[in-house]
């Protein structure tokens, strides 16, 4: 593993003067000894009343069914999917810092990956919930899967929507398994030092009796690297594909080739959001600034600076085809996207994701935790106006004026949106209180004293 | 308690750098069933117990393969043999669209083998092993590192394996009850 070099003029992943002892002692007390403040209740209480608002929300939705949105004919999407793409696209910051940060040796991501994991885990939770419900059947979603039946059919393969099943369940499934096997040394670290007995029968049991054995360490490796290495075309191919559930369809402003790396362009930027968005109340309330340290604040800043570009030369791109293809529809696409009934949300969108974020070419802002904290939630709404964008002026008026209408969403859309939000935070409430949001064993390799010396 | 049957002996040190260093002096001294213990990866530590070779990486390779494999020919049967149906009068066989969930099942098998097989290979999960005896193990997954010579090993014997331990200047030295 690489080394903190103290002696370059960088801002250091971890401040000097920590032992395997303190950095051990620091975050595993988070768990074990500090008492749970009332600020977290309050915060999980509040998070915990938005979740029932999504149950209600639901319960209500399967006694009625889908009419109580605002979807209709021609906009049949919604809310369900602007939110789908949203949350699944916020899931990718994490795996790209547990998995491909990991394969390019970017050793300041040890601090940042677990919880960038868990929110992609909780992240992908949220989405999985909009596809199910927009099927209007949803206790009938295991039709998507292709098991034998007695009505004889198979789901059909040709259809990226089918694609977008296997992609989202293979991208849970794997970010379950990174996330897990990376707990297990730091869950018998948390084994080993609990007080109480039954936390150390769970934790025990979780850990599932590691012992941190050499040779057990070289497998863990290796199984850690390939994983990396299998997640990293993963991540890349989840939002390929959940851009194919557009751009195979024929509808003007889907129809384009440059919508799989844009849409993972865009998932990484407004994951990056999310992951700070977290970071920077998390590492002032627990007073992890050693370990979270400026450098990751400025490099996730960075990266935010140049997914954004991609994304603004995809919007470019969008806009230039919509004149050079010569295809009338895809030119009112454009025209409607600058004149439309909706052009204001078009604006907003180019406003949040292009223009407010070029302040981070500014070093002090970079490291500054507020307007960073308030620049990733501009870009978070950006993105989201980014899907609505996509999602609703494509659909509202396509190719017939005679079939062109307006959507607009009921509190229903509301409430299962901001819902998710508050399950979203919840999970993450929790996840701090019960698990080392930072990996221990991975800090402890970056220690100087990790470095075994020649002899 | 006099009968209890002997694991091994086991030496504890400050730093990866004494144990990677005892290790290493330890299977030289001709030592082969021996263990170490680290609170974190140490590259070295593998190498130096006499430990190369890992079958992770064929086990997940296997794996993917049969992932990919199964996920191509699942499509194939299901659209071309078993519920043929003409789409837009595209092949049945029409394998461009079938790429994709080949893909995902080749990532999905390959993670899971991965995962697994590492767990399986590693013999975990073992609620109960006999290193968990000595008291001083619970710092193994904080700052200490230790290193145990398994009773079974031909060199092994107690006051011997003991002597020779002491000479690697340890910590402390325990013999580990199973």
């Amino acid at each position: 593993m690489d080394q903190v070099d103290v002696a370059s003029g960088k801002a250091p992943v971890i401040e000097p003067g920590y032992t395997f002892g303190t950095v051990t002692d620091k975050i595993s007390s988070i768990v074990l000894t500090r008492p749970t403040s009332n600020g977290w209740f309050v915060g999980f209480g509040i998070a915990f009343l938005v979740t029932m608002m999504l149950l209600f929300a639901l319960a209500y939705l399967f006694a009625k069914g889908v009419g109580i949105w605002g979807i209709n004919i021609p906009v049949g999407w919604g809310f369900a999917i602007v939110n789908f793409v949203w949350w699944i696209g916020i899931g990718h910051a994490g795996t790209l810092i547990s998995a491909i940060l990991l394969l390019l040796r970017q050793s300041w991501r040890n601090s940042i990956n677990r919880f960038a994991e868990a929110m992609t885990l909780f992240a992908v939770a949220a989405a999985g919930i909009f596809p199910l419900i927009h099927t209007g059947r949803p206790w009938l979603a295991y039709w998507l899967f292709p098991y034998p039946n007695t009505m004889n059919y198979w789901p059909q393969f040709r259809s990226p929507l089918v694609w977008d099943v296997f992609a989202v369940s293979t991208y849970f499934t794997i970010s379950l398994l990174f996330w897990f096997i990376g707990l297990v040394p730091d869950l018998a670290t948390l084994r080993d030092r609990s007080e109480s007995h039954w936390a150390r029968i769970i934790y025990g049991m979780l850990a599932l009796g590691w012992r941190g054995s050499a040779r057990h360490w070289h497998r863990y490796e290796s199984a850690y690297l390939l994983l990396a290495g299998l997640a990293t075309p993963l991540v890349l191919s989840v939002h390929t594909v959940v851009s194919f559930d557009f751009a195979i369809a024929i509808v003007p402003g889907w129809h384009t080739t440059i919508f799989p790396p844009y849409f993972v362009a865009g998932a990484i930027y407004s994951g990056f959001a999310m992951v700070l968005m977290l970071a920077i109340p998390i590492r002032k309330i627990y007073g992890l600034e050693d370990f979270i340290t400026d450098r990751h604040l400025q490099n996730s800043a960075k990266v935010m600076l140049a997914t954004g570009w991609i994304v603004a030369y995809g919007y470019g791109i969008e806009a230039f085809m919509g004149w050079y293809s010569g295809n009338r529809y895809d030119a009112f696409t454009l025209w409607n996207r600058l004149h439309g009934p909706y052009a204001f949300f078009y604006y907003l969108l180019l406003l949040c994701n292009i223009g407010i974020p070029q302040v981070l070419w500014i070093r002090k802002l970079r490291t500054s935790p507020l307007g960073l904290f308030l620049v990733s939630s501009v870009i978070l709404s950006g993105m989201w106006l980014e899907r609505f964008v996509i999602v609703v002026m494509s659909l509202h008026r396509d190719f017939l004026p005679s079939s062109w209408g307006m959507y607009y969403p009921t509190r229903w859309d509301w409430m299962t949106y901001v819902g998710t939000i508050g399950m979203f935070l919840s999970a993450m409430f929790l996840f701090v209180r019960i698990l080392p949001m930072i990996s221990i064993f991975e800090m402890r390799t970056l220690l100087p004293e990790a470095e075994v010396k020649a002899e | 308690m006099k009968t209890t049957p002997i694991y091994g002996m086991m030496a504890e040190f400050d730093s990866a750098t004494a144990l990677v260093e005892a290790a290493r002096k330890t299977h030289q001294a001709g030592y082969i069933k021996i263990d170490a213990y680290s609170p974190f990866p140490v590259e070295e530590l593998a190498e130096a117990i006499g430990f190369h070779s890992n079958r992770v990486a064929l086990v997940t390779l296997i794996g993917a393969a049969i992932g990919g494999l199964s996920g191509y020919l699942m499509q194939y049967w299901m659209m071309a043999v078993s519920y043929p149906i003409n789409v837009g009068g595209r092949p049945y066989h029409s394998w461009p669209a079938f790429i994709v969930i080949t893909f995902e099942m080749t990532i999905l098998f390959g993670g899971i083998s991965a995962v697994f097989g590492m767990l399986a290979l590693n013999g975990l999960p073992m609620p109960y092993h006999p290193v968990f005896n000595v008291p001083r193990f619970v710092m193994a997954s904080k700052d200490r590192f230790f290193l145990i010579v398994f009773s079974t090993d031909p060199k092994y014997d107690p006051a011997g394996t003991r002597q020779f331990l002491a000479t690697l200047e340890p910590r402390s030295i325990s013999e580990v009850p199973s």
